[in-house]
Order: C-alpha cells, then sequence, then structure tokens
C-alpha cells in the first residue's frame, strides 16, 4: 500500500514506513537513545528530501521518547533535576552549534566536519564501551568480582568542584560544573550534526557520572524529548520541511515499538546492555569510516538547493 | 473519447496556412495528486495539416515530444581521494536544471534530425545537457559534471528517452504517452512538439500542463507554509500525546 507525502512529494509504502519507526523506536526504548542518528539515513536512502528526513523524525523522536519518560515516570526511573541541568546546558549548546553549523557552511567544509565528527565520535564513544564491557566480561569469567565505582574516594576529582548539588534519585552528589559543560558539549554536537546525542548522553551518565543504569535511560529520554521537541517546531517554522503524514507512520510504529524496546531493557542485565549498545555505535561508526574510505561506485552525486524565486 | 472531440475540434478550427500545420492536444492541462498517486502518464495527439499548396514529401513525417519539468538547482560534486579519503571536492552548478525531462520521438534522434539541427534546436537529452546555457562552461571540466547529471536523473527515471514513443495512426496523426513517475515534482510542465520531415523543422507547438496537489495534501502544503508555527506546534502536540496513548494502552504492568 502506497501514500503520497505531501511535503517530501513521494509516495511511500506505509508498511515499510511503520516496519522503519517500530524497529528504530524498539532500539530507541531499549538503550534511552532518540534513533535519529538511525532513522535519518534509512529515510534519505528511501529517496526523501533529506531536509524533511531530518525535520521529521524528530516528531518521531518526541513520540517514541515521550513514551519512555512516562514509562521511567510512573516506575520512578527517573531524575529529573539531573535532566534539568541537561536540558538548561544542552539548550546553550545547541545554540553554539547552530552558529558554528553556519560559520563550516560558509567556510565550505561542512561536510568534511560532518563526517569526520560522525567516525570520530561513534567509533571512540563505541571503541570505549566495548573495551569496558569485555574487560568486564573477563574479570567475571576468572571469578572476580566487579564493583560499581560509587564508593568514597573512587570519584573523580572534577565532581568535587565546586557548585555541589545533590541528585538523589541518581545517587550523584556532584559539582554542577562538569555536567553543565558535558550537556552543553552534547547539545553543541547534536546541533552540528542534526542529531539529538542521546548516544553520548547515555554513556558519559553510566560512565562519567556513575548513574544507576535503570535511571539513566529515563533521564536521557527526559533530555532528549526537550530538545528535539524545541528542535521539531524550529524545523517546521524555519524550513517547512515536517510532514505530517510521513511523521504520523514514523510515530505510530515508534510508539509501539519504543514499549517493547523499553520492556526488553528491563529484563536485560546492566553489563550485556552496555555490550549491545556498544556494538551498535561501533557499527555505526564502522559503517561511515567506509563510507569515507572505500572507493565509492559512483563518484558524483546531485544535491537540490532551494530556489528562492 | 473526449481528447478526440477536442482533438478534431481543434483541426477543424484552423486553416489557411501555406505549409504544414501542426495541431496538437494534451488529454489533460491539470494533474490532480492525491493521496494514492503513484505516478501518471498523459497523452499528446497531434494532427498534421496540409492544404493545396503544401508540397509533397517524399519521406514521411516525424515527431518529436520534449517535456520539461518545473526548473531546479542542482550542484553535482565529484568526490576524489585526499589521502585515504574519499571527499566531495569539485563541484558544478546547474541553476536552470528541468526537475523533469523526457523526449519521445517517432525514431531514433539520429535519423531523424542532423547533427547540427539538434544541437541548434536542443532535441534529445544529450543535445539539451549539452547546450551551452545549461551550466557554465568551463573549458571542457563540466562534461563529466553535464554526463553525470545525465546519468544519475536518468537512473531515477526523472530523465528519459524514448526513440518508439511516437506513434502514427495515420501518416497525418500521432500520439504518444509521456511517463510521469511518481517522484516527478509538482508545478508546471511544458510539452513541445516539433514536427520533421527529412530532417528539416516544419513546425513547432507548444502547450503545458501542471501537476499539482489536491485536498488534504494541498492543505497540509499551505498550512505548513502559511501557518508554519501552528503546524510545528500541531505536530509537536501530536506527538507528545502518541507517546501517552502508547503509554496508557501497555499500563498492565
Amino acid at each position: 500500500m502506497q501514500i503520497y507525502l505531501p511535503i517530501a512529494e513521494m509516495p511511500v509504502s506505509v508498511l515499510l514506513i511503520l516496519g522503519m519507526g517500530a524497529a528504530v523506536g524498539f532500539i530507541s526504548g531499549l538503550f534511552g537513545i532518540g534513533g535519529g542518528f538511525l532513522m535519518t539515513p534509512l529515510l534519505i536512502f528511501l529517496g526523501i528530501p533529506p531536509a524533511v528526513a531530518v525535520a521529521t523524525q524528530s516528531a518521531q523522536i518526541v513520540a517514541s521518547s515521550n513514551t519512555s519518560v512516562l514509562n521511567a515516570f510512573r516506575r520512578k526511573a527517573l531524575d529529573f533535576k539531573l535532566g534539568g541541568v541537561l536540558v538548561a546546558g544542552g539548550f546553550v549548546g545547541s545554540v553554539l552549534g547552530v552558529w558554528f553549523f553556519a560559520a563550516a557552511r560558509r567556510a565550505g567544509q561542512l561536510d568534511v566536519v560532518i563526517v569526520v565528527s560522525y567516525v570520530t565520535l561513534f567509533t571512540v564513544v563505541g571503541s570505549l564501551m566495548l573495551k569496558e564491557s569485555v574487560s568486564e566480561f573477563w574479570t567475571k569469567r576468572r571469578g572476580g568480582t566487579v564493583r560499581v565505582k560509587r564508593q568514597a574516594g573512587e570519584h573523580a576529582a572534577y565532581l568535587f568542584w565546586p557548585l555541589r548539588m545533590r541528585f538523589y534519585r541518581s545517587k550523584l552528589y556532584a559539582s554542577v560544573i562538569p555536567i553543565l559543560g558535558f550537556a552543553l558539549f552534547v547539545g553543541f554536537v547534536g546541533a552540528l550534526l542534526g542529531i539529538g546525542g542521546g548516544f553520548i548522553m547515555v554513556p558519559a551518565l553510566l560512565y562519567i557520572f556513575r548513574v544507576p543504569t535503570s535511571i539513566v535511560v529515563g533521564t536521557s529520554q527526559f533530555q532528549i524529548v526537550c530538545t528535539t521537541l524545541v528542535s521539531l517546531i524550529l524545523h517546521a517554522v524555519a524550513n517547512q520541511a515536517v510532514d505530517i503524514v510521513l511523521a504520523m507512520l514514523l510515530i505510530a510504529g515508534g510508539v509501539f515499538g519504543a514499549q517493547f524496546g523499553a520492556r526488553a531493557g528491563r529484563n536485560l542485565r546492566a553489563e550485556l546492555f552496555r555490550f549491545l549498545l556498544a556494538i551498535l555505535l561501533l557499527a555505526v561508526g564502522i559503517r561511515f569510516a567506509l563510507e569515507l574510505v572505500v572507493t565509492p561506485n559512483e563518484f558524483f552525486s546531485i544535491t537540490t538547493q532551494e530556489l528562492r524565486t | 473519447m473526449r481528447f478526440l472531440v477536442s482533438f478534431a475540434l481543434l483541426a477543424a478550427s484552423l486553416g489557411g496556412a501555406s505549409a504544414e500545420n501542426l495541431v496538437t492536444s494534451l488529454s489533460s492541462h491539470r494533474v490532480l495528486i492525491n493521496s494514492n498517486y503513484t505516478g501518471t502518464a498523459i497523452a499528446v495527439f497531434g494532427a498534421i495539416e496540409r492544404d493545396a499548396q503544401t508540397i509533397s514529401r517524399g519521406t514521411g513525417y516525424d515527431a518529436a515530444v520534449t517535456v520539461r519539468g518545473p526548473p531546479q538547482y542542482l550542484v553535482v560534486r565529484e568526490k576524489e581521494r585526499l589521502g585515504p579519503l574519499w571527499l566531495n571536492r569539485e563541484q558544478q552548478k546547474f541553476p536552470q536544471t528541468p526537475a523533469y525531462l523526457s523526449v519521445l520521438t517517432s525514431r531514433p534522434i539520429s535519423e531523424i534530425t542532423s547533427d547540427q539541427l539538434r544541437q541548434r534546436q536542443k532535441i534529445g537529452l544529450q543535445a539539451i545537457v549539452n547546450a551551452p546555457d545549461f551550466t557554465n562552461d568551463r573549458e571542457g571540466a563540466d562534461e563529466p559534471f553535464r554526463e553525470a547529471l545525465l546519468r544519475l536523473k536518468r537512473r531515477d527515471g526523472l530523465y528519459l528517452e524514448d526513440a518508439r514513443a511516437v506513434a502514427f495512426l495515420t501518416p497525418t496523426i500521432f500520439k504518444a504517452s509521456i511517463p510521469l513517475p511518481a517522484i516527478a515534482p509538482p508545478g508546471n510542465y511544458d510539452v513541445e512538439v516539433t514536427l520533421l520531415a527529412d530532417t528539416v523543422i516544419l513546425a513547432r507547438s507548444l502547450t503545458h500542463f501542471e501537476l499539482v496537489k489536491t485536498g488534504f495534501e494541498q492543505q497540509v502544503g499551505e498550512a505548513s507554509r502559511d501557518w508554519s508555527w501552528l503546524y510545528g506546534v500541531s505536530t509537536a502536540v501530536f506527538a507528545l500525546f502518541s507517546g501517552w496513548i502508547a503509554n496508557v494502552i501497555f499500563r498492565r504492568d
């Protein structure tokens, strides 16, 4: 069954879009990430104009992340205080990121900046997580015990900087400066690459701030809903690129996928969770790296520019 | 039937010219896009009028139908090796490229036109894409970009050339079917019909049709443009609401 998309101006298969929404929603609910870095390339591959793909998938992220947030809220697995700090820092970072985006575009180096940052981020974050996860696995095999580093004296020095705040639910007592700084970085990278940044947020909360896995997913999703909501409305106003028909199909698949993902995530052991997320990030990073390195089949590409008349 | 009647009326209303007169008609001047639109085809009918003074032609007539879609600003980029990486390096701009372009003829273009005529009158995909006004000339450096544009557009089915698409029903009446793929964008399309005999142009006619969104599709398009704030906020509210609904449905545990 085909349906015509009024803004993308092309027909798509309804079942295919529903299925894509469900699959990405599942991953999103499972790992507490938005999934935009998976959905955007898929939509562009189907022939949907890049501007429409980026703008519209943000509607799906709002929906599927909102269902995860509500889930987490009911199970008290959401730290609003920490989430609020992340949103505030992220917002400032986004503004800086948009400004840098425009500057890089003027310099004509935007494509290079984007691809190189993508590859670097995904492979670095992915391999660090994989290394950690594998060494943890081996320690267990040899009969050792892996303790979560939460005891006194095991905290990193930057958590003791001034302006310390207590985040009860996250079992965190730390300076807000590194947290805000980090949220700023995520917002900056997210705006630059057109992604929510959940995949950097989740590992950082896990490894840098040692927030419990169950709280990480809900809090990260809360931050994603707030940021993506703003970017969805901005995309609609500035670029008029949000296709509501495509959005509805993606949402319908996405919210149910996210529900099953969240359910699967609850039954997943913490170390397996981190292992799977590491594999996912590494796979995406390697895919982008291959695109850069392997000799392309087609050396030429066409892009359409807005015709201002 | 409607087409035949309108075509007959058009044909009857003409006369008095000394050479061949070309009369053309489209099956539709306004093609509507609704939610189950998956592409369409538009028929072109043509009649060649002759009068007593018209000299008799030794060879039969040939026709070429050129359809141009709405203009687009395209940039073609070429990937080049930079150290271990393949990056976009050179680019060529095509400021006024038709989004859709098809050339339908009764026989292969090389048989019905001379090389010179083809280039001067821009008949055939190759001639149109290689024309000097298609993109700026960079002394040969633009050649691979023109070729790439044609190749990529052909692959998407947006540029096509068919040497059997125009069929002569009688020696002076022909018809052709313009295939419009689903991804051909809405807008105005120009249909130019050229009548030839023995590699000489006898007559030309130009008509248009438009591809437009209707009903829901049109309203969504207008809302996103004219009411962008409301459109954005309602999409956001819908997204939040859907998330909540799914959460309620699954609240079993």
